[in-house]
């Protein structure tokens, strides 16, 4: 059941988008959340959607994956067209008792909900698009000037980098505890809330001790070939910017353009 | 009747995407009550499947298991009934202790089954004694333990429900010779005493033809053999080419025979070694 949980959910392909340089990718995606909120016309926000249209269609991501990064956000979804709806003085359309729903209130909820389901599909198209190594190099990279003000900028990617790392492990030993827990008759389906947390103990503990167990490990070998922080070193893979990475950059600034000009040509 | 049987069970991993894995495919199994087991197996073959399978971790994708003669799966309250009685050591079972001691933790198990605390104290002092464990451990904490006795205590852990059947994943992973036999013989002693139908994976052949009275070999998610220790040898070279060690004595001594010493190749252990030869040399008087 564990199993079923994925984070960093990375589609491998050999795309325009998949081969990318992670750190364009990850500019892209900022300027394309930024105009997403630039955006205050509808008609300027379709060129948002387009986009991401487009650009799903060159990573060749089933739109399958796009539904199922947007399922968590339905809720959130409903909660602000509700709050927009109902929230939002002007024309009055429509007004019963103390509910009153207005035009702009419409406008306001539909304007959120495509920006909140952009939002969220465009960074998914960077999770599955990149691999979780390649985000965090390019997170390390693109945040080195922070060095200067003595920001532990390696050590925070290697930390994150690790973390990513030990995802999967962790989750396959819970896994495994809970069986092993289950042959001994630990009840974990049954009784009230505090039952249930008491029955969480025989997991916890085992997995904290193995997880101190596996840090001190990973210590002593990173220890035994000589990691000592970020100065001086290299990389195996360096990250190179190369034209596709400017052609998807003028695209995507062509679009931030368009929807600045559609703002300002739309306002009457 | 037999205590374990098992008719066409399949069990499918993550079926329906593009990971989906047979991991074991139509097993149809009797264990008879009382006996020693080796199940071996290349890294892979579904032994661990397998075993999950017979105290209800794991529901099979399509098959049916029968313990004492009961269906397994026919209600969802009876499962954790079928837990106690077919006893589950895990791979590594050191990793699964939490209690404060090893008294309480080696507790854990019968006190699920809501026993009063003088039969959980009779059954804990019954499993530490099998597993060698002294009083002066009791009241250690598990984690202040070497791994060999850590390990002890986790399979006493088990043995204090006194399940009917015990089934251990290899037990012996892990360990240095000398651990290993103790365990080992621990385990069989155990086996003699309490009379009931005991389970090791393992793949080392050499740790079957020990101790098991029985073998069963698995390969590629299907059973490949299931008979006596001396039947399962009669095919050692098809158990080679699945790429499983025969004991090296056995290799030793079909090597004899076939450079055409009038030995009988299907030794297994040190001691039948022993035998033979003497056989051999008084018989045919010094022989070659």
């Amino acid at each position: 059941m564990l199993k079923d949980i994925t984070i960093g959910q990375f589609f491998p392909g050999n795309s325009f988008i998949h081969k990318m340089d992670p750190r364009m990718k990850l500019v892209a995606v900022l300027l394309y959340i930024i105009m997403l909120f630039v955006a205050s016309h509808p008609l300027s926000l379709i060129v948002g959607v387009a986009l991401l249209a487009v650009m799903y269609a060159v990573s060749k991501i089933p739109a399958a994956m796009v539904l199922k990064s947007l399922k968590p956000v339905i809720p959130i979804i409903i909660f602000t067209s509700v709050l927009n709806v109902f929230f939002i003085s002007g024309e009055p359309l429509f007004s019963w008792w103390l509910i009153e729903i207005t035009k702009e209130g419409i406008t306001m909820a539909v304007l959120m909900s495509v920006r909140i389901v952009c939002l969220i599909a465009g960074s998914s198209l960077l999770t599955y698009t990149t691999s979780p190594i390649e985000l965090t190099d390019a997170l390390e990279r693109l945040m080195k000037p922070l060095n200067k003000i003595k920001v532990p900028v390696h050590e925070l990617s290697m930390m994150m980098t690790i973390a990513l790392r030990f995802i999967p492990t962790l989750i396959e030993e819970t896994d495994k505890i809970i069986s092993a827990q289950k042959a001994r008759g630990a009840d974990m389906e049954t009784g009230g809330l505090m039952q249930r947390a008491k029955a969480l103990i025989p997991i916890l503990i085992p997995l904290f001790v193995s997880s101190f167990r596996r840090a001190d490990e990973l210590a002593m070998a990173m220890e035994c070939r000589c990691y000592r922080g970020g100065e001086g070193r290299t990389r195996m893979k360096q990250l190179h910017l190369s034209p596709r990475d400017f052609v998807a950059l003028i695209v995507v600034i062509a679009a931030f353009g368009g929807i600045i000009a559609m703002n300002m040509l739309l306002r009457p | 009747m037999a205590i374990i049987k098992t008719e066409n069970l399949c069990h499918v991993y993550s079926e329906g995407t593009p990971f989906v894995k047979t991991a074991i495919d139509n097993i149809n199994l009797e264990i008879e009550k009382g006996e020693m087991i080796g199940v071996i197996g290349h890294t892979g073959s579904g032994k661990s499947t397998l075993i999950q399978h017979f105290n209800g971790l794991l529901e099979p994708t399509s098959g049916k298991i029968y313990i004492d003669g009961q269906d397994l799966w026919e209600s969802k309250e009876k499962l954790r009934q079928f837990r106690f009685k077919v006893g589950l050591v895990f791979q590594y079972p050191e990793y699964q202790l939490f209690e404060e001691t090893v008294y309480k933790d080696i507790a854990f198990g019968p006190k699920n089954m809501g026993f009063s605390p003088e039969e959980v104290d009779a059954r804990v002092r019954e499993a530490a004694a099998f597993v060698g464990l002294k009083e002066k451990h009791m009241e250690q904490s598990p984690f202040e333990l070497s791994g060999g006795q850590k390990r002890r205590v986790a399979i006493a852990g088990v043995m204090a429900m006194r399940p009917e059947v015990l089934i251990l994943d290899e037990p012996t992973a892990g360990l240095d010779p000398k651990g290993r036999d103790r365990i080992l013989g621990q385990i069989q002693e155990y086996h003699q005493e309490q009379k009931n139908t005991v389970l090791i994976v393992s793949h080392s052949m050499e740790d079957v033809a020990r101790f098991a009275q029985k073998a069963l070999v698995m390969n590629k998610s299907q059973v490949f053999m299931y008979d006596t220790v001396e039947n399962v040898f009669e095919h050692a070279n098809e158990i080679s080419a699945m790429g499983l060690a025969v004991p090296q004595i056995t290799r030793v001594f079909m090597k004899l025979a076939a450079k055409g010493y009038p030995v009988d190749p299907h030794v297994y252990t040190i001691e039948g070694a022993k035998k033979e030869l003497l056989r051999v040399m008084n018989g045919q008087g010094g022989g070659k």
